[in-house]
């Protein structure tokens, strides 16, 4: 145990390195640069917006809030997890010749898409005021989303990293899965009906329809929907124990395989 | 282990699978799998490899190609974890081999020098109080703040070994003697190296060359297939290998 805290203060500053290249990079050669980190979710809700208020008969109240919220959990985590499942064959022109800890590639890739999603949490914010959404007592209440949904990436994110150096389907098979995560998450819809019908049991059984749902709770001033947070929360610890330990057990093997 | 053990690799073995025959698709593994056709062959890079390092001693390691040399610098350095057995390092282990493998090609070289520093687990505040010089003896000058994606091979070298050697190492491993950048630049990292050598560092030196084992090293160890054949004083063990060329 010792040695591991002293290895991790030993690379404590690589850990931030990595973030900070992986932010850095991203945006480097486009014109606008950083600033596509706020225009990306503000042009896609635009779009979804005129879209789903006009081609659709059902109104939701304060949709381009709703879709938002929805929106910008959503891409955090797909992007989070398909980085961080990438993240040790990137790198593995290093892991080969350099001496590194390589849990950092994974919790370095799910920080970083962390970081610039809590930026773009700005653009919420302008909608927000623009659509006259109140703040209340309640969006404190939005830590606890915020952090399940890290603590959740980041398990997975070791998991599908250890997995991927082993199946290389393993990137397109999450790829799949995200676009059904994605459409059980009640994103652009309003899935009470459909929540009252047996099928509505996929999305209760989605951890990031939870996560959302406690979101946009704590941004529209309603109370917590506790078993959901209950459900997510524990989801995740169960995600990030397992990722840490399959991560473990196989890393030694990974020089082998990328 | 002894006060003046350095570094001691304790009866390493390290084996690698080779698959028998290529196995394409996941249908193709699950049935082999399923019927435990699953074959590998082992192949022991090293085998029961022992040997100590003393401070201030410079050892040199011979062998053919393919005698398992990179594959022991590789276990030593860390990358590799040895199948058996255990290597025991006290103090500052610095790798001379790869230079630089840790650059990002869209950094800049001033970028670079602090993500390949982080690499090699120098922190922060000593990197910025080292940068200027850094570049002072990379002999980068503006080019530093260009994005090494326009760096020619030379160059890129000359950082890697800059950053590489701004630390005094208690160990330092060489993977033949480094032929970095131009001529001039050579001479100059030969001459960081050799002050190192006369500052009475120890050193972990891989070479085909027995002329140079001979000039630097006071001890030397010869692999062949994986396995050390014999180690004692630089001159005999050179003696040998010579012999064992001739034959």
């Amino acid at each position: 145990m010792k040695r591991l805290v002293d290895n991790f203060t030993k690379y404590r500053f690589l850990l931030v390195e990595l973030v900070k290249k992986d932010i850095k990079l991203k945006y480097r050669s486009s014109v606008l640069g950083f600033l596509w980190t706020m225009l990306e979710p503000l042009l896609t809700m635009i779009v979804l917006t005129i879209v789903f208020e006009n081609m659709f008969e059902r109104k939701i109240p304060n949709f381009p809030v709703y879709v938002l919220c929805g929106r910008l959990l959503y891409s955090y985590f797909s992007n989070g997890t398909k980085l961080a499942l990438k993240s040790i064959r990137r790198n593995s022109s290093m892991i080969r010749k350099v001496y590194v800890p390589k849990y950092m590639y994974p919790l370095a890739s799910a920080l970083s898409g962390y970081i610039t999603f809590l930026i773009s949490l700005i653009v919420l914010v302008v909608v927000g005021i623009v659509q006259d959404v109140k703040p209340t007592w309640y969006l404190l209440q939005a830590v606890f989303p915020l952090a399940t949904i890290l603590v959740m990436t980041v398990g997975l994110g070791f998991i599908l990293a250890t997995l991927d150096v082993f199946f290389r389907d393993m990137e397109y098979l999450w790829g799949v899965l995200l676009m059904l995560i994605m459409y059980m998450s009640a994103i652009f819809y309003d899935p009470t009906n459909l929540l009252a019908t047996p099928k509505g049991i996929i999305i209760r059984l989605n951890p990031l329809y939870g996560i959302i749902t406690n979101f946009r709770n704590a941004i529209f001033g309603e109370p917590m929907n506790v078993k959901y947070f209950a459900y997510t929360a524990s989801l995740s610890v169960i995600m990030l124990v397992v990722g840490v330990i399959m991560f473990y057990r196989k890393q030694d093997k990974f020089v082998l395989y990328v | 282990m002894d006060k003046n053990t350095v570094l001691k690799v304790d009866n390493v073995s390290v084996r690698f699978n080779l698959t028998d025959e290529k196995v394409d698709s996941a249908k193709e593994y699950l049935i082999k799998f399923l019927k435990r056709e699953l074959r590998y062959k082992e192949f022991w890079a090293l085998r029961n490899v022992s040997f100590d390092i003393k401070r201030g001693q410079r050892v040199g390691i011979l062998g053919l190609n393919g005698a398992g040399k990179s594959t022991l610098l590789k276990v030593i350095a860390g990358v590799l974890k040895a199948t058996e057995g255990k290597v025991v390092t006290k103090g500052r282990i610095v790798p001379l081999l790869e230079l630089g493998a840790g650059f990002d090609k869209q950094y800049t070289g001033a970028e670079n020098i602090y993500l390949y520093g982080a690499m090699l687990g120098y922190p922060k505040s000593f990197l910025k109080e080292k940068f200027d010089e850094i570049v002072e003896f990379s002999e980068l000058g503006n080019f530093i703040n260009v994005p090494l994606k326009n760096y020619s091979s030379g160059m890129k070298a000359r950082l890697g070994f800059s950053i590489a050697t701004i630390v005094e190492p208690d160990i330092l491993i060489l993977d033949e003697v480094l032929s970095v950048g131009d001529a001039k630049f050579r001479k100059k990292s030969e001459k960081k190296i050799k002050d190192m050598f006369d500052k009475g560092i120890t050193v972990l030196f891989v070479s085909h060359s027995l002329a140079q084992v001979r000039s630097l090293c006071d001890r030397a160890v010869i692999l062949e297939k994986g396995q050390v054949i014999a180690q004692g004083d630089s001159k005999t063990v050179c003696d040998l290998y010579q012999e064992k060329l001739n034959k």
